[in-house]
């Protein structure tokens, strides 16, 4: 692994009592690349992201998110909002969690909390309406209706994000973690649900943020499409452990992440990847 | 073969005379056994100590008779009635003409308020009961910050109304402040015990932050009757300074205001002025309300009833969100609490038993959680209509109970069910009921 890592999970343990969810994991996400992590159901996965995300405490090794500047931010010593609000790592969720009770456009500019918070004088400034929080609401808002055009939502902004089709609401929530402004975006199966034609423009809106944004992306995804379309390097996870990683290409041909996809001993896999070529 | 599958089916819903016939005898049957022992048979202590009893048999069948025959009536009903379904309950042109007046009921109803004091000068109990109304819209619209924007279930409000009475009292009869320096003063220390609950509830959602808050509410009440020496006990505080107008007092001395303005004396002056006093407090609680919900806090607190988890996904601190709605709506249940003590003059622990808190929670519920109009109309409907009720003596409780389970199968998510976003685009469209979520405490 050459290059320059914006993030770096080293010796990533998680344990849920007498369970190992995540054995000694050690993978390195590159800065304005798309890493993608993959593996068979209950391989950990979703554990991964919850360690990063803030979401679990790990219970041993080290994750370093290393930004732009030069800073770098020892995620696993971070909790909860603070991960979002300090280290500026968003994410997504597997079963889409928006606020289905306020509209498209509300649940982008609740994204944009911690920004607004500061504009509006911790709400004092903001309740006598001085011109300076106006002005940051129109930034918001201006903010708010880019992302909503970049992800073709522009029309339903009023509408409730509830009232969505399940398409919708998934790129509606990656608008809403990429108005956070965050370095890392954190994808959880962001293709599950989606037709061919919704996961074709998924891959082109995630790189269009890595192109345009400049945001690197971690992606769990089981869509084959989607993962071998866009990722950069390809991270194969199987009961906790990485089993393989590299360019789609090379994971692709690998014995060991055939053998795991399929449930079988290594030889058989070499032997039906011998027999179908 | 698909004429058969369209034809709709019948099976689904019994409605033979055999069907209606089983059911009555099952309630009658129901009825017998209940009535038997309630009924039938009456006992009672006997001249020499001993039970004598006798038998009612002739009420018995007659009870389970009308049980019989009203449930074949009953059913019967069911069945002209159809299938109930929502359009069937309101039909459309109420529909449309409750559309319209919602449109107007705000503004009209705001107009309206302002000239009660014009319009019933003269009759001291409308106003008396109109001041006490207006106290609860502003403790229900306190409250509403809490349950309905945060989605926290508080039980315990009147906690924060009694602290606020209570500061007031005390500051005010001990320091002889006057009330309008006491006001802030009620407020903030309301705001505090909010925070100072706040923090050991954090973790809890739902039912196990209904009972703590409950816990809570209890607490300050036993607190207030057990610490004699600073509140009085049960015997409360008296003796609590009226109001002034900016220190000009509202009495019939010569330094009052009447001899001032040199118009003869009335003691309706001072309820008048009262009036305008809650109405006032109640108008700002609902504009700072309003505003709250258009800032990035207030937007907070209903994604946090919406969705913690994405908050904190968010970067949202849900620590102090969740402090700030307490405090929030303790602040206004304090100030609210400082305006009931002066009216009153006189305070005791009485005042503040959990049935308080179950009325204004009762309020938001019924007015619809989150709804600013809804949490007024029903103050106006739960206050109003209970005094509305008062010839009907001890029926008074059915009638007023039977009211609102009605009123709930009717609008289950209360008076004004739909939420209106803060912010829009193009069109500001209110969002159905069904999307919006109750919050999980």
């Amino acid at each position: 692994m050459s290059g320059d890592p914006i993030l770096t999970v080293d010796r990533l343990m998680m344990r849920f009592g007498g369970i190992v969810a995540v054995n000694e994991l050690s993978f390195a996400a590159e800065r304005r690349k798309i890493t993608a992590l993959i593996g068979p159901n209950g391989a950990g996965k979703t554990t991964v992201f919850n360690c990063i995300t803030g979401f679990y405490r790990p219970s041993g090794g080290a994750i370093r998110l290393a930004h732009d500047d030069g800073r770098t931010i020892q995620l696993e010593r971070l909790n909860d909002f603070r991960i979002s609000k300090q280290a500026k790592v968003a994410r997504t969720f597997q079963n889409i969690r928006l606020f289905p009770g306020m509209t498209a456009l509300e649940n982008l500019m609740v994204a944009q909390h911690n920004a607004l918070m500061r504009a509006s004088g911790l709400t004092l400034l903001g309740l006598l309406g001085l011109p300076s929080w106006r002005e940051a609401e129109q930034r918001a808002i201006d903010l708010a209706r880019t992302w909503l055009t970049r992800v073709g939502l522009l029309d339903r902004a009023d509408d409730a994000a509830g009232n969505l089709p399940y398409g919708d609401q998934r790129r509606l929530e990656i608008a809403r973690a990429m108005c956070t402004e965050p370095v890392l975006l954190c994808l959880d199966e962001p293709a599950a649900g989606l037709n061919a034609r919704e996961s074709g423009g998924l891959n082109e809106l995630l790189l269009s943020i890595r192109n345009e944004q400049g945001t690197s992306i971690l992606l769990i995804e089981h869509d084959m499409s989607v993962v071998m379309e866009i990722s950069d390097h390809v991270v194969v996870m199987d009961y906790g452990v990485k089993i393989a990683e590299g360019t789609p290409q090379t994971v692709r041909d690998d014995p060991k992440v055939i053998a795991a996809y399929l449930g079988a001993d290594e030889e058989e896999a070499i032997a039906v990847m011998e027999s179908g070529t | 073969m698909s004429a058969t599958s369209a034809r709709p089916s019948h099976a689904a819903q019994p409605s033979g005379s055999a069907f209606i016939l089983k059911k009555a005898l099952i309630s009658a049957l129901v009825a017998l056994v209940l009535f038997s022992l309630m009924i039938g048979i009456r006992t009672e202590a006997g001249p020499q100590g001993g039970l004598i009893y006798w038998t009612r048999f002739g009420d018995l069948a007659a009870l389970v008779g009308a049980v019989f025959g009203g449930s074949i009536v009953v059913e019967l009903l069911r069945q002209w009635w159809g299938p109930v379904d929502k359009d069937r309950v309101v039909p459309k042109p109420v529909q449309s003409a409750m559309s319209f007046a919602g449109r107007w009921l705000a503004p009209a109803l705001l107009v309206f308020t302002f000239l009660v004091p014009v319009i019933f000068y003269n009759q001291r109990y409308i106003l008396d009961l109109s001041i006490l109304v207006l106290t609860y819209v502003m403790l229900g619209w306190g409250l509403n910050v809490v349950v309905g924007l945060a989605g926290l279930l508080d039980l315990g409000y009147v906690a924060f109304y009694a602290v606020g009475a209570y500061s007031y009292a005390l500051l005010a009869t001990n320091f002889g402040l006057s009330f309008w320096v006491c006001l802030p003063l009620a407020g903030i220390l309301a705001a505090f015990w909010g925070v100072l609950l706040g923090f050991p509830v954090l973790r809890l959602r739902g039912d196990y932050l209904a009972i703590v808050t409950l816990a809570f509410g209890e607490i300050i009440r036993l607190v207030i009757i057990n610490w004699q020496s600073l509140t009085g006990g049960p015997n409360g505080v008296s003796g609590i300074p009226r109001p002034t107008m900016f220190g000009i007092p509202l009495t019939a001395g010569d330094d009052g205001l009447a001899a001032k303005l040199g118009i003869e004396f009335s003691p309706t002056h001072r309820l008048v002025f009262l009036f305008y006093l809650i109405l006032a407090m109640a108008l700002i609680t609902n504009w700072v309300t309003i505003r709250l919900r258009r800032l990035p806090i207030g937007r907070a607190w209903e994604a946090l009833r919406e969705d913690e988890v994405a908050c904190r996904a968010l970067g949202i601190n849900t620590t102090t969100t969740k402090l700030t709605a307490f405090a929030t709506g303790a602040m206004f249940g304090g100030l609210a609490g400082a305006f009931f003590a002066t009216r009153q003059g006189f305070i005791s622990p009485e005042s503040f038993t959990f049935q308080e808190s179950a009325l204004v929670l009762a309020i938001v519920v019924l007015g619809g959680m989150g709804s600013q109009l809804g949490v007024a109309l029903a103050a106006l409907t739960m206050i109003g209509g209970f005094e509305l009720f008062r010839g009907l003596d001890q029926y008074r409780m059915l009638v007023f109970g039977m009211a609102m389970v009605l009123l709930m199968i009717w609008r289950p998510r209360g008076l004004i069910g739909h939420r209106a976003p803060t912010v829009f685009l193009e069109r500001n469209q209110a969002i159905s009921s069904d999307l919006v979520k109750e919050g999980h405490g």
